[in-house]
């Protein structure tokens, strides 16, 4: 026994310094782990942290000292609050708000809103992340008194319906996303009807059709190497293409209706085409992967029944790539929906206040509206973007989950 | 799909087959052709890229003030007085992918040994996804993260007199946590596909976990390790949105990373963000400077893949 014991040792006299590097490394590996885990952690926590807070606003005029003949404003019946309204702002102003909806459709509540807009004008003085809010409150409130005796301090949730559905502004109590979420899914429109049936088509030759010659070695190094573009790459080439050379097809001049001196190719159109570049080389390999799941053996099954080459992709290829190349495309758009320095480069505008109504449109996007946002110096601005990231986040959220959804739910196996 | 052979509807339908066969000979050519252009449409891409971008820049090098010789080697990027070197823009550049690469390559290396030697199945199964969450977030909130967060963080414990409020380093640390999963990814790929019978050997040699993971999975897998590296050298070279928030405006010789420069892509952003006149010197400026950046990075994606052939090991 102890001889066997010593002719171990003598065998592997550095055993237990092997095993404690073992320990050592082992720790250390599982230690990236965790880092690589809490970055995550740290970055959802910091926007969260920042998208909701205390705030203290302060007045212009304070809406407590609004009254008419004693009666304070807001117990007055809705007309008599128009006619406030009227009375208080420019009459330009009160035109441009009966052109956007006559005042007396509106309803009290909107009024009530507007007053407070317009008349009261209200400014964010400070503002306070999410956890300041929980752990500091009292010292909050002492600041606040102290600081901002004539301001008003709540609790102001960055992300909610009304900055979802209102339009740009340039005043953060007011500023919402809509035009920048419009904007995002009308480039989506685009890219996706561009990249999609190219991607797709380019996909079958190389899987289906291509032989193994120079030129088509060529093509799929020339896909893999495209993959790799950094996307400012495809910005420029945008703005060179799209809204230089075809200015007069991108900005809708070809159809006539815009004037000569308006011309403009910094468009929707020029943005889709843009964002369609980027993401085609992704869609291709995803696709080509797709298809080069399903077994040569359904292939021979439909040329066995006399089926052209044609006839087999389209009738048993196809469908039964379908899951795989949805799940690659949804992943390609995810990854268009956040892109940003091609959009900026291309020369998205960032303060758009309409819709878009067509793909020749000006158009602002959610990334760009978040650079912008994040450019901004004032804690406001800084909040803005952390709510609208985590708008951003959740819709991407959406679609990955839709990706991994579709892949399991139609994965077939052979 | 009737498994039967002999079913009528089987035979009727195959006789329809044979009768559209003959005539959809002349659609199938079309489809044949269409699919080609589609493929053919890629280079198209490239070649546009290299055209457009070339042919800007030589109007750039056409000006009068500008020398390739002075672009590639001056020390200035003011081009108000006509100084057009882009020494500057290169070594901030240098610097941000430099930062990236200290965090992402060793912490993106351990992540994959330890995925694809140490982690059970369930921890593969959550840490994977994570990895693919932090790989799929917009740089755009990185950029975010890395100004209102890290800088703060630099700022706190170097003091805010040594760290700028843009400054390089925070910028290429958010870089590194956006390229972490990225080369973590490619190499656990990479490390899982060497074959279980060498660890096995390696094992009856009485060895421990770590000695074969380091001694035979990393060397057997080389080749996808280091092109993971390249890649992720690559994109860092290539990022935008980080460097243009947290790395500062207005080119800046300078290597410590503490201070604000500005990058190739961070001066592109900048100046096609505001109404940029075509054929100004400004315009074909950031032609000349994406020429530069895509000849980088097309040249490391090309080694990546290069790396990737040549040294491959070959397992059954």
């Amino acid at each position: 026994m102890m001889s066997s014991n010593m002719k171990e040792q003598k065998k592997a006299p550095n055993l237990p310094a092997r095993h404690r590097v073992e320990k050592i490394w082992k720790g250390g590996l599982f230690l990236s782990t965790l880092i690589g885990v809490l970055f995550l952690a740290l970055l959802l926590v910091k926007i969260v942290n920042d998208s909701f807070g205390y705030m203290v606003v302060e007045y212009g005029l304070s809406p407590n000292a609004m009254a008419v003949n004693g009666v304070p404003v807001w117990d007055l019946p809705k007309e008599d609050k128009v006619l406030f309204l009227q009375e208080n702002i420019t009459p330009g102003r009160f035109k441009k708000l009966m052109k956007e909806k006559p005042l007396l459709e509106r309803s009290d509540k909107e009024i009530k809103a507007l007053i407070l807009q317009e008349i009261a004008k209200p400014k964010v003085a400070q503002t306070w992340t999410l956890s300041q809010s929980i752990f500091q409150k009292s010292e909050i409130q002492a600041t606040a008194l102290q600081e901002y005796p004539q301001g008003e301090l709540s609790f102001k949730a960055w992300l909610n319906w009304d900055f979802i559905t209102s339009p740009q502004s340039s005043d953060p109590l007011y500023a919402g996303i809509r035009t920048a979420i419009m904007g995002s899914l009308f480039l989506m429109i685009v890219a996706i009807l561009f990249s999609l049936p190219v991607g797709l088509g380019a996909a079958i030759y190389f899987e289906e059709f291509a032989v193994d010659n120079w030129l088509n070695r060529l093509l799929k190094t020339n896909i893999n190497n495209l993959a790799g573009v950094p996307s400012i790459i495809y910005g420029i080439l945008g703005l060179a293409i799209f809204v230089r050379l075809w200015e007069p097809v991108t900005s809708g001049a070809i159809l006539g209706g815009v004037e000569a001196a308006t011309i403009n190719g910094r468009t929707i159109l020029s943005g889709g085409l843009t964002l369609g570049l980027l993401i085609l080389p992704i869609i291709i390999i995803n696709s080509q992967e797709a298809l080069r799941g399903v077994p040569f053996t359904i292939r021979e099954a439909s040329y066995g029944v006399g089926a052209t080459k044609w006839q087999t992709i389209w009738s048993h290829v196809l469908p039964n790539s379908i899951p795989g190349i949805m799940t690659g495309a949804i992943l390609a758009f995810s990854r268009a929906f956040g892109e940003t320095a091609p959009l900026v480069v291309i020369g998205a505008s960032t303060y758009i206040v309409y819709d878009p109504a067509s793909i020749f449109s000006k158009f602002t996007a959610l990334p760009i509206q978040i650079y912008q946002w994040t450019s901004r110096p004032q804690d406001e601005f800084r909040n803005l973007a952390a709510a609208s990231i985590l708008v951003l986040l959740i819709l991407l959220l959406g679609l990955n989950t839709l990706a991994i959804y579709l892949r399991n739910r139609y994965r077939r196996t052979y | 799909m009737s498994e039967n052979a002999q079913s009528p509807a089987l035979i009727l339908r195959s006789k329809k087959i044979t009768r559209s066969r003959r005539t959809r000979r002349p659609g199938e050519a079309v489809i044949t052709a269409f699919l080609f252009l589609c493929g053919l449409f890629s280079i198209l891409i490239t070649v546009a890229i290299i055209f457009e971008l070339t042919k800007e820049a030589l109007l750039f090098f056409a000006d009068p003030n500008v020398t390739i010789w002075n672009f590639l080697t001056g020390l200035k990027w003011q081009p108000k007085i006509n100084q057009f070197g882009v020494i500057p823009l290169l070594t901030a550049t240098l610097v941000t992918s430099t930062i990236a690469m200290l965090v992402a390559i060793p912490l993106g290396l351990m992540v994959a040994i330890y995925l694809s030697e140490y982690a059970s199945q369930k921890v593969r199964g959550t840490v994977k996804p994570i990895m693919e969450i932090l790989a799929g977030i917009p740089t755009v909130v990185y950029g975010f993260f890395a100004l209102t967060f890290i800088t703060p963080l630099l700022r706190g414990t170097f003091g805010a007199d040594t760290v700028n409020i843009y400054n390089m380093a925070s910028a290429g640390i958010a870089m590194g946590i956006l390229i972490l999963p990225l080369i973590a990814s490619i190499s656990e790929d990479a490390l899982s596909a060497v074959p279980r019978t060498l660890r096995e050997a390696g094992y009856s040699l009485g060895s421990t976990k770590i000695e074969v993971a380091l001694k035979i999975v990393v060397p057997a897998a080389f080749s996808g390790l280091s092109a993971a590296c390249l890649l992720g050298i690559s994109r860092a070279i290539g990022e935008t949105m980080i460097v243009a928030l947290a790395a500062g405006a207005g080119p800046n010789l300078t290597l410590n990373p503490f201070h604000s420069a500005e990058t190739m892509t961070g001066y592109m952003v900048r100046i096609s963000g505001g109404d940029l006149s075509y054929d100004s010197m400004d315009y074909n400026s950031i032609f000349a400077i994406g020429l530069l950046l895509f000849v980088i990075t097309f040249f490391l994606n090309l080694i990546s893949r290069w790396v990737v052939g040549h040294f491959r090991e070959a397992y059954q």
